[in-house]
């Protein structure tokens, strides 16, 4: 039986950093572009509980994340309050759409 | 461990907390009477700055969970920044005054000048924070705030554009900072920046992840200082905000990232100073290189870009990109004459961008509009604010006798002083190319006769003291600039160190 050990945990918190980056890059629309980035904050968040776990950095890790947490529900909330008035702007919400402010 | 006994460290922050409570409070309580809500946020930026000035020279650490780790530390260079911080949000708040921006929205102004305070709150842990999560927090909380500013006018489609933009580029980069702070935990097992510079003496942790959690740190505070792989939002975000905020942005918050970034080379890599005050770094990460091939490349695209803008707005973003550059240099010697050389560039950068937007702003609140050709034979019909405005850009430029003169010589003897001849000439040479576009406005305003339609600006008095108050100190620093030097010189100081 394998045990559970820091490198599982970090292959994931990386795997799930590259999806968000992937989904960023490739996403048109605008709230998935933002679940991008809620993917990237969990795979830190991942990291930060993983190593003060298994590194022995007492409880620090764990308490970052707790904070980490409640800032990706307030940059959640204010980015998709910013994304609805685009749509009542513009109806749309296709990040290649909005390009008025281009030269 | 007794933190409320060092609350007197943070008398600014909370009269700031104070005032953001006020300025909400008062919004929900008098909705008739919102003209008192800019007095308000006037007198608690005031307040705030009379209990800065009394902690100037403080040299302590604040919130100590053990001896030498703290979260917050109070020295000269966040004092100094922290002044800079509430004297450009003096002049902001005095901005939206006169905005006709914000004049628009009629209702909703209790919204924006508690959101400028939030600002300025996040501004100013930020410049004092010593540990890398509170980093992190007050970032956001500047960031958090600034998305829903640059969108203010909801109905204005470039508005929502600048905000949506800003909103995704800011909320990636520091998604990535914060992956590159759990990395950096995970190898030295703390985030405070004292802490880790120990264990980095100790141990030896050359390593892949070590650079890539530099980097992606560093994309954190790129962002906030817009240097060049992260400077793609500034001319979008720059261009579609309100002017009041663009100018916000350009200053205070560009200000607050240097502070973070001076702060995170110097207390993580610092090992020693050496003869003429030259740090000696830790041999981890090889700053001078990397900084000094950011900033030729910022300077130069942000120089290079900003010759075919029609718009002023976006034109001045470019240049505050260049300008960026620039201040970047100061900090690439990793020198105290080096920090000295971007304290005194951000005193006058202060004033003098502060005062081109000013200008911008007011003639964009008659004519409607920012562009470069709409300024045809403005020069006759406005001869103050042409005259006024013709300082600032030859001052932004860095031609004596103005104040960016002085900022620009400064800098250039800190370069040349280490020995970076090279880089000092690159430089030199990019402020004449910038000279280029700074003058076609003033060719613009004077010298080309076409008048289309004569523009008449009746200024009210609050507006022209705030133009005399910006364009006297542009004058004066360029003549008797001692004053200024000394003080930056006091301000270098970092707690620990």
């Amino acid at each position: 039986m394998v045990t559970v050990g820091l490198t599982h945990f970090l292959v994931i918190s990386t795997l799930l950093f590259s999806m968000g980056i992937y989904a960023i890059i490739t996403r048109k629309n605008a709230v998935m572009v933002l679940m991008g980035v809620e993917l990237i904050l969990n795979s830190a968040n991942i990291n930060f509980i993983a190593f003060s776990r298994f590194g022995n950095f007492g409880f620090n890790g764990q308490l970052i994340a707790l904070f980490v947490i409640v800032l990706a529900a307030a940059e959640a909330a204010i980015a998709l309050a910013i994304v609805l008035n685009i749509y009542k702007n513009l109806s749309t919400v296709n990040v290649d759409e909005v390009d008025n402010l281009k030269e | 461990m007794n933190f409320t006994s060092d609350l007197y460290l943070i008398y600014p922050e909370i009269v700031l907390t104070a005032t953001l409570i006020v300025v909400v409070l008062f919004d929900l309580i008098f909705k008739r009477s919102q003209s008192w809500l800019p007095v308000l946020s006037l007198t608690g930026i005031l307040a705030a700055f009379i209990f800065v000035v009394m902690q100037y020279g403080t040299n302590l650490p604040a919130f100590e969970y053990s001896t030498k780790n703290s979260l917050l530390s109070i020295d000269n260079l966040s004092t100094y920044f922290k002044g800079i911080i509430l004297v450009t949000s003096f002049f902001i708040v005095l901005f939206s005054i006169f905005s006709s921006e914000i004049k628009s929205c009629k209702d909703r102004h209790g919204e924006y000048y508690s959101l400028l305070v939030g600002m300025m709150i996040g501004m100013f842990f930020l410049v004092s924070s010593n540990d890398l999560i509170l980093i992190y927090l007050s970032m956001e909380l500047l960031s958090l705030s600034s998305y829903v500013l640059s969108g203010f006018v909801k109905k204005s489609i470039r508005n929502s554009e600048a905000s949506l933009k800003y909103v995704i580029y800011g909320s990636v980069s520091s998604g990535i900072m914060l992956f590159g702070i759990s990395l950096l935990y995970g190898l030295t097992g703390t985030t405070n920046l004292n802490e880790i510079n120990t264990i980095l003496r100790g141990t030896n942790v050359i390593d892949i992840s070590f650079i890539l959690s530099i980097f992606m740190i560093l994309a954190g505070f790129g962002f906030k200082i817009s240097v060049v792989p992260f400077h793609f939002w500034t001319p979008d975000v720059y261009e579609g905000s309100p002017i009041t905020i663009t100018a916000y942005l350009s200053v205070a918050s560009k200000a607050a990232g240097f502070a973070v970034l001076i702060r995170f080379i110097k207390s993580v890599f610092f090992s020693g100073i050496s003869q003429g005050g030259y740090w000696n770094l830790l041999s981890y990460f090889d700053w001078q290189v990397v900084l000094v091939l950011i900033s030729i490349v910022t300077m130069t695209l942000g120089n290079f870009t900003a010759l075919w803008q029609d718009n002023l707005k976006r034109m001045l973003a470019y240049s505050s990109i260049a300008h960026a550059g620039y201040i970047l240099l100061g900090v690439a010697v990793l020198s105290d004459q080096g920090i000295t050389s971007v304290l005194i560039y951000f005193a006058i950068y202060m004033f003098m961008n502060l005062g081109a937007f000013l200008v911008v702003m007011l003639i964009a609140n008659k004519i409607g509009s920012e562009n470069i050709d709409d300024y045809r034979g403005l020069g006759y019909s406005i001869p103050f604010l042409g005259t006024v405005l013709a300082i600032f850009l030859v001052s932004l430029t860095g031609l004596p006798p103005t104040a960016g003169f002085i900022a620009k010589l400064y800098l250039f003897v800190a370069l040349v002083d280490a020995k970076m001849i090279v880089v000092a000439i690159i430089a030199l040479l990019n402020t004449v190319v910038s000279l280029y576009y700074y003058i076609r406005v003033l060719k613009n305003m004077y010298l080309v006769k076409d008048v289309i339609k004569t523009v008449h600006i009746q200024l009210k008095p609050l507006s022209f003291v705030t133009i005399l108050l910006l364009v006297i100190p542009v004058l004066l620093f360029g003549i008797y600039f001692t004053p200024i030097v000394d003080f930056a010189k006091l301000s270098i100081q970092i707690l620990g160190l």
